[in-house]
């Protein structure tokens, strides 16, 4: 298995997630919708942790480049963190239209950030950590819960 | 290490917009020529305004629109850097735009003049388009079958240029070539090897993205873009050879993967783990939808030829694709492409990110599914028109209130765009 292995799964798992937390709250499902949420916004945030704590900081070592794709990475990471907050916002005063707003713009910011990273960043990971053990923590973190 | 990879997404928005904004008004035109011209347009593919139709569609709605997505499509997608994105739009589309304007005007008016002025014009931008957008697809350390369809789509791209040129040339000079095969050969390339390629490569991309289906299977994606092309390369051989007798085996087998790659696409969606439909999820559909008809009607004119042979057939299928298949594509692929976009830049201005609007802020889904029911509303009368050329004016008047709708709905996200902004900088 690859370095990165544990992160393309874990981006299809927070998918079936987020589907399940907008579909919920569309339907004013609040009480459904809650909870999905509560699980999605914890398993992105531990995605997020992942990257920006081991992922990142052991590639950036390795290669050198600390102001490349890593540091767009991490912005992106901040642009999903405040969609989040948008949210959550949203599903405290029960605004469907606003939920769903946010929920459209997060959905395709996260779909073209996990694209960015399945295709380019990832292997390039894969190729500079293929030695580390960086996998192995992958894989620690992200046990589902 | 990479030096070339882009992981910016974007280039400036001025970049796709330019492109964006003006594709719909194409569409307004064909549809006022459609009900100026009358019942007479439809009778056959030859008519000067069913030329000029085609290509106020092909090139002023399907290209403009498709040259601009691919300036955003290729840093997000593919990690390519497009040399100087606002140097090659500023100057690709005004050429691109005069060319289309002149090559027109020469079918509407029998000038083949005008067919020849406009020749120098897309050599010029479409050269220099094809260039620049090889270098960026060729240079990507990218992988993956979407790199693939899109390398196979620009030469497609390039095919049909060249033979457009010839073809105009041609009749400009009456320089001795098989106008009708070079015409079926310039069309397929376009349609398939340009524009369904790279539709089916955005494809792989965005269906799983918009609406979190499963990913296109492996076997699809490997085989579609390399089977296509040899089918399209088999197509051409009629230049050289008689095909009359074996057409059939080339034909029969391009309708059949259109209908997988349709059929596969509607599977995917029926099977998709997001519930929410949009306008653009219900555009695909109807492009899909579209795609199937296509090619079961084309199936139907190759086996009965008795049915083929009516020239209405090929003025039908040409509808499916043109109004039913591409134009609805892009019109969802620009619902969702310009909110997505006009919120990325906004809250790139150093604002706090709250103060920017969502993406439902930017067009109303209102007017976005209402529009999407006029432009279907538009391609049942076009489709209807061909058998009853009393409904031409009605389908024409249709087309164009549609066009023109999506047009007004793009301008109003560009407004919407410019006073959140003004609103977010007098903020900071």
């Amino acid at each position: 298995m690859s370095v990165t292995a544990p992160l393309f799964q874990h981006h299809k798992h927070c998918d079936e997630l987020f589907a399940q937390a907008e579909d919920a709250c569309a339907g004013g499902d609040w009480a459904t919708g809650e909870k999905a949420f509560a699980l999605l916004l914890d398993q992105l945030e531990t995605h997020f942790t992942s990257e920006e704590e081991l992922l990142f900081p052991a590639f950036e070592t390795a290669t050198g480049m600390t102001s490349g794709p890593t540091e767009v990475m991490r912005g992106e990471h901040r642009q999903m963190r405040d969609l989040l907050g948008q949210m959550k916002d949203a599903l405290a005063s029960k605004d469907s239209d606003a939920f769903g707003g946010a929920a459209d713009t997060l959905l395709i910011l996260m779909q073209q950030h996990n694209m960015k990273e399945e295709n380019i960043l990832y292997p390039m990971c894969d190729n500079a950590l293929g030695s580390s053990d960086v996998g192995a923590s992958l894989v620690e973190r992200l046990k589902v819960s | 290490m990479h030096a070339s990879l882009s992981f910016d997404q974007a280039p400036p928005i001025s970049v796709p917009y330019r492109f964006f904004l003006v594709a719909p008004w194409f569409g307004v035109m064909a549809g006022i020529l459609l009900a100026w011209s009358g019942s007479d347009a439809f009778v056959s593919r030859w008519t000067p305004e069913a030329l000029a139709l085609t290509h106020l569609i092909a090139l002023g709605f399907m290209l403009q629109a498709m040259c601009g997505a691919l300036f955003q499509f290729i840093p997000v997608a593919v990690g390519g850097n497009v040399w100087r994105p606002k140097l090659v739009a500023n100057t690709v589309q005004p050429l691109l735009l005069l060319a289309t304007l002149l090559l027109v005007a020469g079918f509407l008016f029998s000038r083949p003049g005008l067919l020849s002025a406009a020749v120098p014009f897309f050599l010029l931008a479409l050269g220099g388009f094809v260039m620049v957008v090889a270098l960026a697809l060729w240079r990507t350390p990218a992988t993956g079958m979407t790199l693939w369809a899109m390398r196979m789509a620009i030469g497609g791209l390039a095919v049909t240029v060249l033979l457009g040129s010839l073809l105009a040339e041609a009749l400009a000079y009456g320089l001795a070539v098989p106008i009708v095969e070079l015409t079926n050969v310039h069309l397929v390339w376009g349609l398939g090897g340009w524009a369904l390629m790279l539709l089916a490569g955005v494809s792989y991309h965005v269906v799983p993205m918009f609406q979190l289906t499963k990913p296109y299977p492996l076997w699809f994606t490997r085989w579609f873009g390399p089977l296509l092309l040899l089918l399209l390369l088999a197509w051409s051989l009629r230049l050289f050879l008689d095909l009359s007798r074996w057409s059939m085996l080339v034909t029969l087998p391009l309708l059949a993967i259109l209908s997988v790659y349709a059929g596969l696409t509607l599977w995917l969606q029926y099977t998709r783990r997001r519930k929410i439909h949009d306008a653009t999820s219900l555009y695909f559909r109807v492009a899909m939808v579209s795609m199937l008809i296509l090619a079961i009607s084309g199936a139907a004119f190759v086996l009965w030829p008795a049915l083929g042979a009516d020239p209405r057939s090929v003025v039908w299928l040409g509808i499916l694709a043109f109004a039913g298949v591409f134009v609805s594509a892009i019109s969802g692929m620009m619902y969702k492409i310009v909110p997505f976009l006009n919120w990325l830049h906004l809250q790139r201005l150093g604002g706090p990110i709250s103060a920017v609007p969502n993406m439902k802020k930017m067009i109303p889904a209102e007017a976005m599914t209402g529009q999407l029911r006029l432009h279907v509303l538009a391609v049942v009368l076009l489709l209807a028109a061909v058998w009853q050329p009393g409904l031409t004016r009605l389908a024409g008047l249709t087309l164009a209130a549609s066009c023109a709708w999506l047009g007004w709905n793009l301008v109003g996200s560009v407004r919407r765009y410019q006073g959140f902004r003004d609103q977010i900088r007098a903020a900071a």
